[in-house]
């Protein structure tokens, strides 16, 4: 059996992927996969990094076996991989390491990020506050709206946060921004993007550097449940969390690896953000071709969802070709469930999750109750759910 | 030989440079975009680059990233878009169209669909900002087939490996991109344009237009010294966007006039 190579030199997996770009910044990227292919074995560049995950994020994360949620459900054993521990409070911050360890080596002295939660711009403007590098980033002012307890935390690390007013003000109205400025600044701006998203190298760099999810999954699972996972449940987004716990169980063909998508007010509605679930047909937007959510003529849809981080009409082209491979599966959940999820695990566990990550909780209730006790769940618990407080008081009808 | 070039070879003749306005289709209203185009003829105009709206035009400044949202809450997209050029043809057979846009539209109704459509319309160009050559083999092939020109952006980034390739993709003319920036940015250094457009004609005989920072007829005149075409765009969306209705035609004469004097 031939083992797992994704993608070919040119960022392509199968159909997807790929260079989709304005030509000023086919230079840019040209030299950041250069850059990228030079030091991705480099036992140098990868010390720095490890050294960094270890001492300024907190790796490795643990993880933890919800031993009152599974007694709740009654089926499959549920374990939780706990990124929400890391320094800034998500998987984000693996990612943005690795990539502000190459805008130094390519010395340059400004980072740009995009983010939709904002827990990709906190990691952004917190590894830029410890490397001493300016930095900008863009935000869709809904967004900013739902998100306010990171925007003043972006702002306390010395970033500016810029609001984003065109389109529909959300994600990808502030990768489309961010793009612009990249084009703007090519010269000396180094754009951070935060998920397996964007033109080739991005979604290989962002799954490699958040491989180190997965990597740790691995070695921990035995210890701790005595079995590599039956299953692996992941939110999906643009598809980083998903793609650093899939990638290293990619081959073992017995693991499920399930990821799950925002189905907003339902998927049957219109009023999702499930582009792979809902069958979007393929397209091309930020730099590569995926499943895209479009009208007949190509116009990118409005997206809908409770979580500003899994707001957003695309998906990695990644995940595009796992779903068409049949090696991955996707589903939805609404946002009446994944505020059910988010609630349980609070009463239940003490750990206040991300409303991206609650998606994938709420399937993993689902999904455990169909199994037998001995199988066993591992959840990506991809982040903390501190900066969803006033979303989730405001849909209760509180103001904090 | 395509439209676009004989045009570019009768200027030549005629020691003359082209002007190539951009307006996006359906901007400020569908019914306008025929009589806008005629007028621009009509003002000077050697070619029209109409713009096809998308809802994430990631290479535009604000002010054509307006004129888009203004075209699709008008409900015109790339169909509506052929559908104008058409109604443009029946009195207009010999100006070159050339349809610029992004690479989803395009694919949404499908390439050799869109194709088809273009060539119907007699549309001679297509610029698709998105699609680099190495990713737009077979539209490129397809367009050839129907004769219709592949115009290719270059940058100030562009270095000389990647000149060769894209000149030899390209057919028709083709585009320098006078600035690091989206559409609509501020000043363009001239000095630096000439030097890059005079390496690009090493490669190439295609005819260079220059655009993305020309805003004034002085800008113009500099470009047209230095190039075989100016491009301006968001300048002439400004008109749409500040005109009445009844004063936009004038409006859009009025500038066209100006920099056409400036160029000539
Ligand atoms: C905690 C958390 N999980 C998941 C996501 C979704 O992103 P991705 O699909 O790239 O993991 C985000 C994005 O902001 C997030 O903050």
């Amino acid at each position: 059996m031939q083992a797992y190579d994704l993608p070919d030199a040119f960022g392509h997996f199968g159909q997807f992927g790929g260079t989709f770009v304005a030509e000023t910044l086919v230079e840019a990227l040209d030299e950041l996969r250069d850059m990228y292919d030079k030091v991705k074995d480099d036992p140098e560049f990868l010390n720095e990094f490890h050294h960094d995950l270890k001492h300024f994020v907190g790796r490795p994360s643990p993880i933890y076996f919800a031993e009152r949620l599974t007694k709740q459900i009654g089926g499959a054993k549920i374990f939780l991989k706990r990124e929400d521990l890391n320094h800034t409070g998500a998987h984000k911050v693996n990612n943005t390491v690795g990539q502000a360890l190459l805008a130094k080596r390519m010395g340059k002295p400004r980072v740009i990020a995009e983010t939709g939660a904002g827990q990709h711009g906190v990691a952004t403007a917190t590894i830029a506050a410890r490397l001493g590098l300016e930095c900008v980033v863009y935000m869709g002012s809904e967004d900013i709206k739902r998100q306010s307890p990171n925007v003043y935390r972006m702002k306390l690390l010395g970033a500016k946060v810029v609001p984003v007013e065109s389109g529909s003000k959300t994600l990808k109205d502030a990768l489309n921004e961010a793009l612009r400025d990249w084009v703007t600044n090519v010269s000396d701006t180094f754009y951070i993007i935060g998920t397996v998203a964007g033109p080739h190298p991005y979604p290989m760099m962002v799954r490699d550097f958040n491989s180190v999810v997965g990597k740790e999954c691995k070695t921990q699972m035995p210890d701790i449940a005595g079995c590599q996972p039956d299953a692996i449940l992941a939110c999906v987004g643009g598809g980083s969390n998903a793609m650093g716990i899939f990638y290293p169980y990619i081959d073992d063909k017995n693991v499920r690896l399930i990821g799950v998508e925002a189905a907003g007010e339902g998927v049957e509605t219109g009023k999702h953000a499930a582009p792979l679930t809902s069958n979007s047909p393929i397209g091309v937007l930020h730099g590569n071709r995926t499943y895209l959510m479009q009208n007949d003529e190509g116009q990118i849809i409005d997206t809908h969802s409770v979580s500003a981080g899994l707001d957003y009409p695309g998906v990695g082209p990644e995940h595009a070709w796992l779903k068409d491979s049949g090696r991955a599966e996707y589903v939805a959940v609404t946002d009446d469930d994944a505020l059910k999820a988010f609630h349980n695990l609070c009463l239940i566990e003490g750990i206040i999750p991300a409303l991206e990550t609650s998606h994938a909780l709420a399937y993993a209730e689902k999904l455990a109750a169909t199994m037998p006790k001995e199988k066993v769940i591992l959840v990506n618990l991809s982040g903390r759910g501190d900066k969803d407080i006033n979303t989730v008081a405001g849909i209760a009808g509180l103001t904090l | 030989m395509s439209k676009i070039q004989t045009t570019f070879l009768r200027l030549k003749s005629e020691n003359k440079k082209a002007l190539i306005p951009f307006v996006t289709s359906g901007d400020p209203h569908p019914n306008m975009t025929v009589k806008m185009l005629h007028t621009l003829v009509e003002s000077g105009a050697d070619m029209i680059e109409l713009g096809i709206p998308f809802s994430d035009p990631m290479a535009d400044g604000p002010v054509i990233q307006r004129a888009s949202e203004r075209a699709i809450a008008n409900n015109v997209g790339i169909k509506k878009t052929i559908k104008l050029v058409k109604e443009f043809r029946k009195k207009d057979i010999n100006t070159p169209i050339i349809l610029m846009g992004y690479a989803n539209p395009i694919e949404a109704i499908g390439i050799k669909n869109f194709v088809s459509l273009i060539k119907d319309a007699e549309v001679d160009g297509v610029i698709t900002v998105d699609y680099p050559p190495e990713e737009s083999k077979d539209f490129v092939k397809l367009l050839k087939k129907q004769d219709i020109d592949s115009i290719f952006l270059l940058s100030p980034t562009t270095d000389d490996n990647r000149i060769k390739l894209i000149t030899e993709q390209a057919t028709g003319f083709l585009y320098y991109v006078s600035l690091k920036g989206v559409t609509g940015s501020a000043n363009i250094d001239i000095n630096q344009v000439s030097e890059r457009v005079s390496n690009i004609s090493k490669y190439s005989d295609l005819p260079i237009a220059v655009g993305f920072g020309v805003k004034d007829a002085e800008t113009a005149k500099q470009v047209a010294l230095i190039s075989d075409a100016v491009v301006i765009g968001s300048r002439i969306i400004n008109e749409v966007e500040n005109s009445n209705q009844e004063d936009l035609l004038e409006n859009i004469r009025a500038l066209m006039t100006e920099i056409k004097n400036a160029i000539s």
